[in-house]
């Protein structure tokens, strides 16, 4: 994945020695590396000058008027921080000790054991993809078992990449079923129960990225049964909490059910999503513990990671979560907002498969509305992708996912009608 | 083996994770927590180097308030909102802060041979540029000063680096450079090591090489062909000026050499925990940017994706105005003179005290860091007996000095000094 340029050394050091011409550069070896497909889309879709395109490409949520939403939980939050003119002082490495136990409540809930016991080692991540890579940095220094994480197939972009600068291996189990556009659960069991003993299972805690694919609570428990019975470490990602149903509650059943189960897990969380702190950076990363003097030890460790990583967290996104979700009337606006979010994207998946049905479709579009969450795995082929975003200016990736986010109202019907178009 | 452990470990409900030894804690971090503990009315923070105002408070740039405070009304009306940075960051913010350090007519900006890489502060600049480095350049050996920053070494050892070696630095005879020492241990770098250097306002000893040093040691550089990676974590905070802090970087770039700068906004806009930084890097020619930054940007999606805006805003507002950038100047001066004053202070009181030894290191040091050539006792009479809370190496942060308490520092001191000599 990284362009190794070993070489590059011995071609650069001899010309820079012998020549005192300033062109010779020790970069001259570098390769391009591969571009982002996600942000591919969106240059391509920047560059269409036709009025109706839809970039159906980034996972972040939009408006039903197609723009960057600001939560009124948010915004009153922000604004009671940035007017209590906190200080700028380091925050602790960990991030500080309000903001992790309450996104700890958040994940587990208030009642849970795991805060009640203090098993649980949180510490303030960046976002998600901090809070992972700083589990996998965690997992590659101390994990006893099998260093290999098992990925669902397919699943979010990044996760192979973080795990492997961690220095983990990637692996996969069946997940996603082309066939009913739903999860392969049967698929995944099997392949589950292959694993080696003592490995790694990254599990999406709700709202599959990209497939948008969730087990049900029943087969959530049966697969919690077999990933105890391989004794593997559960992984959860869960970056969508609240934004996926609407409820937190309902959003964290996964999680909670595999706690109750007896499993100690790892936690990615973000609040990039379902308070649209994406730019702030503002996550948490979680290791349920033994007990207490084992948090302790594990803390102490995870800080030794965080350390040369960026030292400390940044404050500000932080400040804004533990204000909304320490402040009872902002925090029941908040889970309004995120509601409303959700809400407004299961209405659409409901409008697009309507739309389907009006335009006269013979397929089975019900996958649009049983997945959830921000994304779609539609189904299309890549033809069918491509095709799309030539005649109709909807730009998607290849794999046919959509952001439903990008979706509002007045081009819904135009959505329907394109893919319609496509798909006959 | 590691299975059947696994295995009955599981069976007796105990924990994968049993046998995670205990990290010992970070020297700087368990001081600050002691200090916290301490109920002694004198007691007197030498320990993390945050800037203290006279009355030991924390400062909130008034620069930096009327930013937010213009920050604020955007967000109040929904003109900025939260939305994800580029990968690479803001990048008005990232432009305007390598031309702050290169300066605005240095070649290297004008030719567009400079970019920069908005980081999370410092620390993530540097790790940043160790990562790339490491895994695109293949570098594998680096150096850093004897003694340095906490932090370098264990960057780049999680970058990957394979061999961390030492230069020669702090003489604690003279209190000063050991410049033959560097000199000495440079020269005998392998080819292509990365050498860390400090920009201005070395931490921890505040000692920097002269202008005619550093000719010598850039000679070296060029000769052994090894890497310069800067640390500028201090611009305008060492001498009040941002262009006499930044010489240094400029002579390299004017030499013609190819850099890594990491710099940080945490003390100069005193921004700390808004994770403020960016990643300057020069280059000769222009062709390999493009590659070099889509490098960049996979190393930063496998971290942390990107970085966050919020402290990032706050300076790019202040850059790009004219007079709140003057204001900035102005606020940097306020601190870097008071710095400069308690160094004064301290210095004046422990020669008419009549300290043993000599103390002009105190007034030649430079930044916030000065290297006392205290020694692990006195500093641990200091902690136990005086309530001073500085690090064993003999570091204090001159942040913690001021005037309500210079003389009972002075004569702590002393008191330690005479004790153990």
């Amino acid at each position: 994945m990284f362009s190794n340029a070993t070489s590059s050394l011995q071609r650069n050091a001899a010309p820079l020695l012998s020549s005192a011409a300033r062109n010779s550069s020790f970069w001259a070896g570098v390769e391009m590396g591969p571009p982002d497909a996600i942000l591919g889309v969106t240059e391509a879709f920047k560059k269409d000058s036709n009025p109706k395109k839809m970039n159906l490409g980034v996972g972040a949520y939009r408006d039903d008027n197609g723009q960057p939403f600001v939560l009124p939980s948010v915004h009153k939050a922000e604004m009671s921080i940035i007017n209590k003119s906190l200080n700028k002082e380091y925050a602790p490495i960990g991030g500080e000790g309000d903001f992790c136990k309450e996104s700890a409540k958040l994940a587990f809930g208030d009642d849970s054991v795991v805060v009640k016991d203090g098993l649980n080692v949180t510490i303030q991540g960046i976002s998600g993809t901090g809070s992972l890579r700083v589990g996998g940095a965690f997992l590659k220094n101390w994990f006893p078992g099998n260093k290999v994480v098992y990925l669902p197939k397919p699943s979010w972009g990044n996760h192979t990449p973080i795990m492997k600068h961690s220095g983990l291996d990637v692996a996969g189990y069946r997940y996603y079923d082309a066939a009913t556009c739903g999860l392969d659960f049967a698929g995944a069991v099997e392949d589950i129960k292959n694993i080696p003993e003592g490995s790694i299972i990254m599990l999406h805690a709700c709202a599959h990225n990209p497939t948008g694919v969730d087990p049900t609570p029943e087969q959530w428990k049966e697969l919690s049964q077999v990933v105890k019975a391989k004794k593997l470490l559960p992984f959860f990602d869960m970056a969508y909490q609240g934004f996926a149903s609407g409820s937190v509650d309902k959003d964290a059943f996964a999680v909670r059910q595999f706690i109750d189960d007896g499993h100690m897990i790892l936690l990615s969380q973000s609040y990039s999503k379902n308070m649209g702190l994406y730019g702030e950076r503002t996550g948490a990363f979680t290791v349920v513990c033994q007990d207490k003097d084992e948090a302790a030890r594990v803390e102490s460790q995870i800080k030794i990671i965080v350390r040369p990583l960026y030292s400390n967290p940044p404050r500000h996104g932080a400040r804004i979560v533990t204000e909304i979700l320490t402040t009872p009337d902002i925090r029941a606006e908040w889970l309004v907002d995120v509601k409303t979010m959700a809400d407004r994207i299961i209405t659409m998946r409901d409008r697009l498969k309507a739309g389907l049905e009006r335009e006269g479709s013979s397929h089975n579009w019900q996958h649009i509305t049983d997945q959830i969450g921000m994304f779609c795995f539609t189904g299309m082929t890549p033809q069918q992708v491509e095709k799309i975003t030539k005649d109709f200016s909807v730009y998607l990736t290849k794999d046919g996912r959509i952001s439903v986010a990008g979706i509002s109202s007045s081009n819904v019907d135009y959505l329907a009608h394109a893919m319609h178009a496509v798909t006959k | 083996t590691k299975l059947i452990l696994l295995d009955s470990l599981l069976q007796e409900k105990m924990s994968m994770f049993a046998d995670v030894a205990a990290a010992p804690p970070i020297e700087v971090f368990q001081l600050g927590r002691d200090y916290q503990a301490d109920t002694d009315p004198n007691k007197v923070s030498l320990g993390v180097g945050a800037y203290r105002t006279d009355e030991g408070k924390p400062w909130i740039l008034p620069v930096v308030k009327k930013a937010e405070a213009l920050l604020a009304q955007k967000i109040d009306k929904e003109e900025i909102n939260h939305e994800y940075l580029p990968v690479l960051g803001h990048e008005s913010f990232a432009a305007s802060a390598t031309k702050m350090l290169l300066g605005e007519s240095s070649p290297a900006v004008k030719e567009d041979r400079s970019f920069g890489v908005q980081a999370l502060s410092g620390t993530g600049a540097l790790r940043v540029g160790a990562e790339f480095l490491k895994n695109i350049m293949g570098r594998d050996t680096a150096y850093y000063s004897d003694p340095t920053w906490g932090n370098h070494g264990l960057i780049f050892k999680n970058a990957g680096f394979k061999t961390i070696n030492k230069y020669r630095y702090w003489d604690a005879d003279s209190k000063g450079l050991n410049f033959a020492g560097m000199i000495e241990d440079l020269n005998n770098a392998p080819e292509g090591a990365v050498i860390i250097l400090h920009a201005c306002a070395h931490n921890p000893t505040g000692i920097d090489p002269s202008k005619e040093q550093w000719g010598q040691i850039a000679d070296l550089i060029k000769t052994k062909n090894l890497f310069p990676f800067f640390d500028c974590a201090y611009q305008g905070f060492a001498s009040g000026c941002l262009d006499t802090d930044a010489w240094t970087v400029r002579y390299f770039v004017e030499r013609g050499f190819e850099l890594f700068c990491s710099q940080s906004f945490s003390k100069n806009f005193g921004l700390y925990n808004e994770r403020a930084g960016n990643l300057t890097v020069v280059v000769n020619d222009v062709g390999p940017i493009t590659s070099m930054k889509s490098q960049l940007t996979l190393l930063v999606r496998a971290m942390y994706s990107n970085p966050p805006a919020h402290g990032a805003r706050i300076v790019d507002v202040v850059l790009q105005d004219p007079d709140m950038y003057q204001e900035w100047r102005d606020c940097i001066k306020i601190m870097a003179n008071r710095i400069i004053d308690m160094r004064k202070g301290l210095r004046e009181r422990l020669e008419k005290l009549g300290t043993p030894g000599t103390w002009n290191h105190i007034t030649e040091q430079i930044g916030m860091f000065s290297y006392t050539g205290l020694t692990p006792e006195m500093c641990e009479f200091l902690k136990k007996e005086k309530h001073l809370y500085l690090l064993k190496s003999g570091r204090i942060s001159m942040c913690g000095v001021n005037n309500g308490n210079l003389d009972y520092v002075a004569q702590a001191i002393h008191d330690a000094v005479t004790k153990f000599q």
